[in-house]
């Protein structure tokens, strides 16, 4: 069986399952955040429901429009605190602790190697990164999960994405993945796993690998997952909330497909507006001036990223045309920057720092787009008018592209602004 | 018998729904802005019964299950596409809104053409064309489910029988 499978298998008392098979699998843990929790919990107790399954694998993350940014989205987040405290949920998280749900549960050990996780956000594939089989769902799946520790699932088939070579010198995991997706298109993987291996992916660190397995919804996966291996391992060491098992794809996995390719030739990628399978080569674009550049979100805010913007920005200024907004992901994340002076550094390079949240990721809050303007961002979407106005424009790209880019105006390889 | 939008491949739950909307998941509040960006007049004119149409990989994006929510306050009876992004899929499944994998269908059936849904015979049936189109049969757990009215009904009617 495949790594999938195997997860798949051992969470639904089966000694082996294959594509196509329903089955209702135990939930390790399951999360909500401040948009999708409410309506779970407004089914969960529009069906007279009164027990959760267990009040310490249940996360409620408000990360989206927080610090709440009106009335009704302070009303979404009270709906969470509430339900909380009601049932006593080990994991709600206020402004403060708060972080983006999918670099905060990894963060914590809450979400670990060989987990089934459910989330009511696409992007809870991210934690295939650590080796779990992690699938986003919608809210009435995760208001059955509030009762029930369960989920319905066809267990769905694998493609191996094999990475011979090395990345080259300012290519990340975000490029690797922007690259796949415009090879295979925003529905390459419908419905099925990307189980990413070979000797690119094992060098390299964990936080490019979450946003390798973020974006594997983006080709319409069901999940994303790298086999556990000793980086997987370090990472969750210490971190580890409870116990785990790091599974490998045993010999008779068979995968419906597999897709190989030569990471050394994976530059720095971009996706055009409006959909993220839009990729292009740094080098063969046009000269594209930019308003805005965002570095956060789920898929880009870890402390490798900042680390990269930092590196760049150090003793440079923002374009005076260009605003730039630096989100670190989560508390722990933000405090690290801190001490490293990445802040620092941020700050006099002429960049606003946020508190961690989605913010404009989303178009919520906190950097939205008006007419006819162009953002840059290490985020995962660009469809019309997600980050603002319906005539605004999302590019996609690494932290180092978005650095280089903030400080020429125009979106640049990031060798060009050293 | 319901009247036909129809939209082309991608349309994401962005489309759907923008994320400045999420605010609230009243369903009657959602509809409002349905699909408003990409066909300003549907909100406005859509009907109770209408269906909607489209190609490859509908719903793909977010989880919010404020698109699927958005359309079933507009009235829509049921989606007919190509393709479905998998979470739109499930939450469809999981709200009672009724989808219909057809790519024939998706294809052949035009903007205001009067389409009715035969579930006992899996069968779509165009009336201003004349025409029948199959559709992908539901699993049976699947039809559990929207058999139930839904997965939260189908989880109480589940949980009743253990006790
Ligand atoms: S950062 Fe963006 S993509 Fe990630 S969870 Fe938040 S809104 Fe979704």
């Amino acid at each position: 069986m495949t790594l999938a499978e195997r997860i798949i298998a051992a969470h639904s008392g089966q000694s082996e399952v294959y594509p196509g098979q329903f089955v209702y699998a135990d939930v390790d843990f399951c999360l909500g955040n401040d948009i999708t929790a409410p309506i779970a919990i407004k089914e969960f107790e529009e069906a007279g429901l009164e027990k959760v399954f267990d009040r310490n694998r249940i996360a409620l993350v408000p990360d989206h429009f927080t610090p709440s940014k009106d009335i009704a989205s302070a009303q979404q987040v009270k709906t969470l605190r509430d339900f909380a405290r009601r049932h006593q949920l080990e994991y709600f998280f206020e402004i403060g602790s708060m972080g983006v749900e999918h670099a905060l549960l990894p963060e914590l050990g809450l979400v670990l190697p060989g987990d089934l996780v459910i989330g009511a956000d696409s992007h809870t594939c991210t934690y295939g990164a650590l080796g779990a089989f992690a699938v986003g769902v919608g809210s009435t799946d995760l208001a059955a999960c509030f009762a029930t520790g369960k989920v319905w699932l066809k267990v769905p088939e694998t493609i191996k994405f094999l990475f011979n070579g090395r990345l080259p010198k300012w290519s990340s995991g975000k490029d690797l993945i922007l690259f796949v997706i415009g090879d295979i298109g925003v529905d390459g993987a419908l419905y099925k796993v990307m189980e990413f291996t070979g000797p690119a992916i094992s060098a390299l660190p964990i936080d490019d690998r979450f946003a390798i397995c973020n974006m594997a919804v983006e080709a319409g996966a069901k999940a994303g997952i790298i086999p556990p291996d000793k980086i997987a391992e370090k990472y969750v060491k210490g971190r580890a909330k409870r116990g785990y098992v790091m599974y490998s794809s045993n010999g008779a996995a068979s995968y419906c497909q597999t897709k190989e390719y030569d990471a050394s030739k994976i530059t720095p990628q971009v996706a055009l507006p409006n959909l993220p399978s839009n990729v292009q080569p740094v080098e063969a674009l046009a000269r594209i001036d930019i308003d805005q550049v965002v570095i956060g979100s789920c898929t880009n805010g870890r402390i490798t990223d900042l680390r990269v913007a930092a590196g760049i920005l150090k003793g440079k200024k923002v374009h005076p045309y260009v605003r730039l907004i630096v989100i670190p992901a989560t508390q722990a994340i933000y405090l690290e920057a801190l001490k490293e002076g990445l802040i620092e550094t941020f700050l006099k390079a002429g960049a606003s720092v946020s508190t961690p949240t989605c913010g404009p990721c989303l178009g919520g809050h906190m950097g939205i787009l008006a007419e006819g303007e162009r953002c840059l961002a290490t985020t995962n979407r660009n469809f019309p008018g997600r980050m603002g106005h319906p005539k605004s424009e999302v590019y996609l790209s690494s932290p180092a592209v978005a650095a280089a880019s903030a400080v020429t105006g125009k979106i640049t390889h990031p060798a060009e602004a050293i | 018998m319901g009247r036909c939008w129809k939209f082309g491949n991608n349309i994401s739950t962005d489309h759907i729904i923008a994320g400045k909307y999420l605010v609230t998941s009243d369903p009657k509040t959602l509809a409002i802005h349905c699909l408003e960006d990409t066909r300003p007049e549907f909100p406005k004119k859509v009907k109770a019964g209408d269906l909607v149409v489209a190609g490859e990989n509908f719903g793909c994006g977010s989880s919010r299950e404020h698109a699927p929510i958005a359309l079933k306050g507009c009235g829509i009876k049921g989606i007919i596409a190509s393709s479905f992004a998998r979470i739109f899929f499930r939450n469809a499944i999981n709200i009672g809104l009724p989808i219909f994998e057809s790519r024939e269908a998706a294809r052949d059936i035009q903007e205001g053409d009067e389409v009715e849904i035969d579930m006992g015979a899996s069968k779509i049936v165009n009336r201003t064309r004349g025409k029948n189109y199959g559709f992908e049969p539901f699993p049976k757990e699947i039809l559990e489910i929207i058999e139930a009215g839904g997965l939260m009904q189908f989880v109480k009617k589940r949980m009743g029988k253990q006790k």
